[in-house]
């Protein structure tokens, strides 16, 4: 198979193929969803069965509706965070490697202050303070994430600002902005890109890892690490119940890292490289 | 020199994984003491050859064919362990850059006396005593100590002929010198070239002389080999080659290094009122410390300027304090009459217009991620807010006028060879409409039948426009071919200023003097001449 003018290997492909499945779910899942995600409709750990095919959680909802309503709640949460985090990340970033100085000084310093601060504990302190809801959950951890992809966006627009052809637009007289927008992004973008990825599943784990603690996405909503956490006293009756959400969070954290592999070793060098000795 | 051969190559083909053909059927025969040229432009296979001659290959390369005998022993049909063997024993090799080459954290001494050690030919001691004896005779300073200094802490043409001593630890029959003496200034340049000679000599080594400039094989080369695109163009006596080529393209190729020497001097136009004048200027990086001082320079419409210095002298400095990359410290720069702001970002949008540059290495001085049309009509819209439409009849008009088809347009740096991205470069500075552009080598980095189109180009864009450039270069034979004016510069001062024809005349600044008379003639005996002449 070839995807934009390079040969993806079987990993790659199983990878997207995982991806796509759990992206459509959370599209157009909940409108094939057997019943509503708080509905209950059997038995508490009911074993499956032709009309609850995974069986039930601990309070008798459907646990296939609940994962595919859980699918859109991680999923989309995971997307919208890794996606501010980024555009705060990077153009912090960049605007830090661009006009270095005092700027670079301060951004930097800020961003160290928040990352000395172990990620998990500072989140559970906003949280708390603010109340889980979606919104500040979101704003949470991209803030939090965006000092991952500030230290790799200014990294790359170091190396890239001190090129000449950014000497010709400074010297051209040409806005931050622009410098940024059309000069150093297009040429970091292929690391910034398969770094996205990666930051995609932390921050889905990190969402299904705050759900498991009581503080991520609230009842009724379905999440993946809340589905974990709610049905975990299902093992010590040896149900299957906790596995469900539990291979849904494994499955897509490895097909996320599946396809960012590939896109990380498309512009490395072509394998079987290596001197003649 | 004796009949023995202790070199062979025949029909030698190396090629990339990929199936690129980079030599193309070679053969090469070295009898013992005897020095051959290869000679040819980026791309010829050089390199490769030489690196071939160890039956060794770079990454992503392989060799595909022919056979490689050191001394009768056909070193492709033996195992690794065995060329292993070979290599710094009977085949030793000097880079082009020491100071890539060299492990930072060994001292000379440890790296120098390794291969002997490892191959059993010394022990420790003896190799050591050796080395000593090496560097005694490649008058490094310190023959006894300085096997104790790390790689850092000797220069560059001092570390070159560490390399050397490494080189010949263990007496090897024959030695691949990968461009010695290119990175180096050519002050220097003639002091390694000379000392190379004399310890090949001395031994009776068998040497590959890898480079791209006639003049400097003309000196240690008994005959020369031309390249082009990995085959064998020309192969004769050195005198033969240089003085009769006998194809197209070794004559194109000694032609051209001819006309570095012997291109007749243009005199300045009639006086004008200046362009550029800079009065008193000081500069340096961090406080307290000056790359530049004292400097004065006028530059006249439609006037050629060249800033001729050897590598940390400061004439790069000097462009970027009249581009305003490195705001001066005191003095005054004049554009047109009007004082230029020390900080780029104080100048008016009408100044930075009127001062375009143009940069040394093609490669990074163009947006990958940009069609040339983006990278050629951004000026025009950002300085005269033309429309799309007229930018793209803009852009084509320029791509004809520095000499590219009009189609390229489209096209990205990627797709076009280094000639041609120092074309795009210069049609970017003129897209702005300058007054002056600063030229900070832009034909360092080309080969040298490129760079000859390029000054060609610069020339007739000066005549057409009225230009005025401001030219940094470190060859003197550049500046020949361009320069109205020549100001030279050492230590971060200009010694010497005025008309080229003057400043190439005696009575010579006696640092001038030097700088000219080490730029090296295409005259087998030119090396022995400048010697002799200087010991007197």
């Amino acid at each position: 198979m070839t995807i934009l003018g390079h040969r993806a290997p079987l990993t790659a492909q199983i990878g997207m193929i995982v991806v796509v499945v759990y992206l459509l779910t959370a599209l157009i899942g909940p409108w094939f969803a057997p019943y509503g995600q708080s509905q209950s409709v059997g038995d508490t750990w009911a074993p499956s069965s032709a009309h609850m095919w995974l069986g039930g959680d601990q309070i008798g909802r459907d646990m296939l509706t609940r994962l595919i309503y859980g699918a859109r709640t991680t999923i989309g949460i995971a997307a919208a965070c890794t996606i501010i985090s980024f555009f705060i990340g990077a153009t912090l970033g960049f605007t830090a490697a661009v006009l270095g100085s005092w700027v670079d000084t301060l951004l930097s310093r800020l961003v160290d202050v928040i990352m000395s601060i172990p990620q998990l504990i500072l989140a559970l302190i906003v949280l708390g303070v603010f109340g889980s809801s979606i919104p500040v959950l979101i704003l949470t951890i991209a803030i939090i994430d965006s000092t991952k992809v500030f230290r790799l966006a200014r990294a790359l627009g170091m190396n890239i600002a001190v090129l000449d052809y950014v000497e010709v637009a400074r010297m051209r007289g040409e806005g931050l902005w622009w410098i940024i927008r059309s000069e150093v992004l297009p040429n970091a973008s292929a690391p910034l890109l398969s770094e996205f990825g990666l930051r995609f599943c932390f921050n889905f784990l990190f969402v299904a890892a705050l759900s498991f603690l009581g503080i991520g996405v609230q009842p009724p909503y379905a999440d993946w690490g809340g589905m974990v956490r709610e049905n975990a006293a299902a093992i010590n009756f040896g149900l299957l119940a906790p596995l469900y959400p539990a291979i849904a969070i494994a499955s897509l954290t490895v097909g996320v890292n599946l396809v960012v592999d590939w896109l990380l070793s498309i512009d490395a060098r072509p394998s079987g490289a290596q001197a003649e000795m | 020199m004796s009949d023995e051969l202790v070199l062979r190559l025949d029909a030698l083909e190396v090629g990339t994984i990929t199936g690129l053909k980079l030599v193309d059927n070679v053969d090469i025969t070295l009898k013992r003491g005897e020095i051959l040229g290869l000679i040819g432009e980026s791309g010829a296979g050089k390199s490769t050859i030489g690196l071939a001659a160890m039956a060794y290959a770079r990454a992503g390369c392989t060799i595909t064919g022919g056979q490689i005998r050191i001394n009768g022993v056909d070193l492709r049909a033996s195992t690794a362990a065995a060329r292993r063997n070979f290599r710094g024993r009977s085949i030793a090799y000097i880079a082009q850059s020491a100071a890539a080459s060299f492990n930072p954290a060994m001292k000379l001494m440890d790296q120098v006396c390794e291969a002997p050690v490892l191959h059993g030919v010394m022990s420790r001691s003896e190799a050591e005593k050796y080395a000593r004896a090496l560097f005694a005779k490649l008058q490094l300073p310190n023959p006894q100590t300085i096997g104790d200094r790390y790689p850092h802490e000797v220069s560059g043409g001092q570390l070159q002929r560490a390399m050397a001593a490494m080189a010949m630890s263990c007496r090897p029959d024959i030695i691949v010198l990968d461009e010695p003496t290119t990175a180096l200034d050519v002050t220097t340049q003639i002091e390694v070239l000379a000392l190379l000679r004399d310890l090949i000599r001395e031994f009776g080594t068998a040497g590959l002389y890898i480079t791209h400039d006639l003049a400097v094989v003309a000196q240690i080369a008994h005959r020369i080999m031309v390249l082009r695109h990995g085959k064998m163009v020309e192969v004769g006596e050195a005198k033969q080659v240089l003085e009769a080529p006998r194809t197209p393209y070794a004559t194109a190729l000694v032609n051209e290094r001819r006309a570095a020497t012997h291109t007749p001097l243009i005199d300045p136009p009639a006086a004008a009122e200046p362009l550029l004048s800079i009065t008193d200027v000081v500069a340096g990086y961090q406080p307290g410390t000056t790359v530049v001082r004292d400097i004065n320079l006028k530059l006249a419409k439609g006037e050629t300027l060249a800033v001729v210095g050897e590598s940390g002298s400061g004439k790069s400095s000097l462009a970027r304090v009249v581009a305003g990359l490195l705001p001066r410290r005191g003095g005054d720069v004049k554009l047109a009459g009007q004082t230029l702001s020390p900080d780029l970002a104080r100048r008016p949008r009408d100044v930075l217009r009127r001062l375009q540059m143009v940069h040394q290495m093609p490669d990074v001085a163009l947006n990958p991620r940009q069609s040339l049309q983006e990278i050629i009509g951004r000026p025009m819209s950002l300085f005269f807010n033309r429309p799309a439409g007229q930018v793209k009849k803009r852009v084509a008009e320029l791509l004809t006028q520095v000499g590219l088809p009009a189609e390229f347009a489209m096209r990205r740096p990627g797709q076009l060879s280094g000639g041609q991205k120092q074309r795009v470069c210069i049609a970017r500075a003129l897209a702005a409409e300058p007054d002056l552009i600063i030229c900070d080598e832009p034909t360092s980095a080309l080969d040298p039948l490129v760079a000859e189109e390029v000054l060609k180009l610069l020339r007739k864009l000066q005549e057409e426009l009225g230009l005025a450039y401001m030219f940094i270069t470190h060859d003197l034979g550049t500046v020949r071919r361009i320069a109205h004016r020549t100001a030279v510069m050492l230590k971060g001062e200009i010694i010497a200023q005025g008309p080229t024809a003057q400043i190439f005349s005696p009575p010579f600044h006696p640092y001038t003097e030097k700088l000219i008379s080490s730029v090296p003639e295409m005259d087998t005996t030119w090396l022995d001449h400048v010697l002799s002449a200087r010991a007197a």
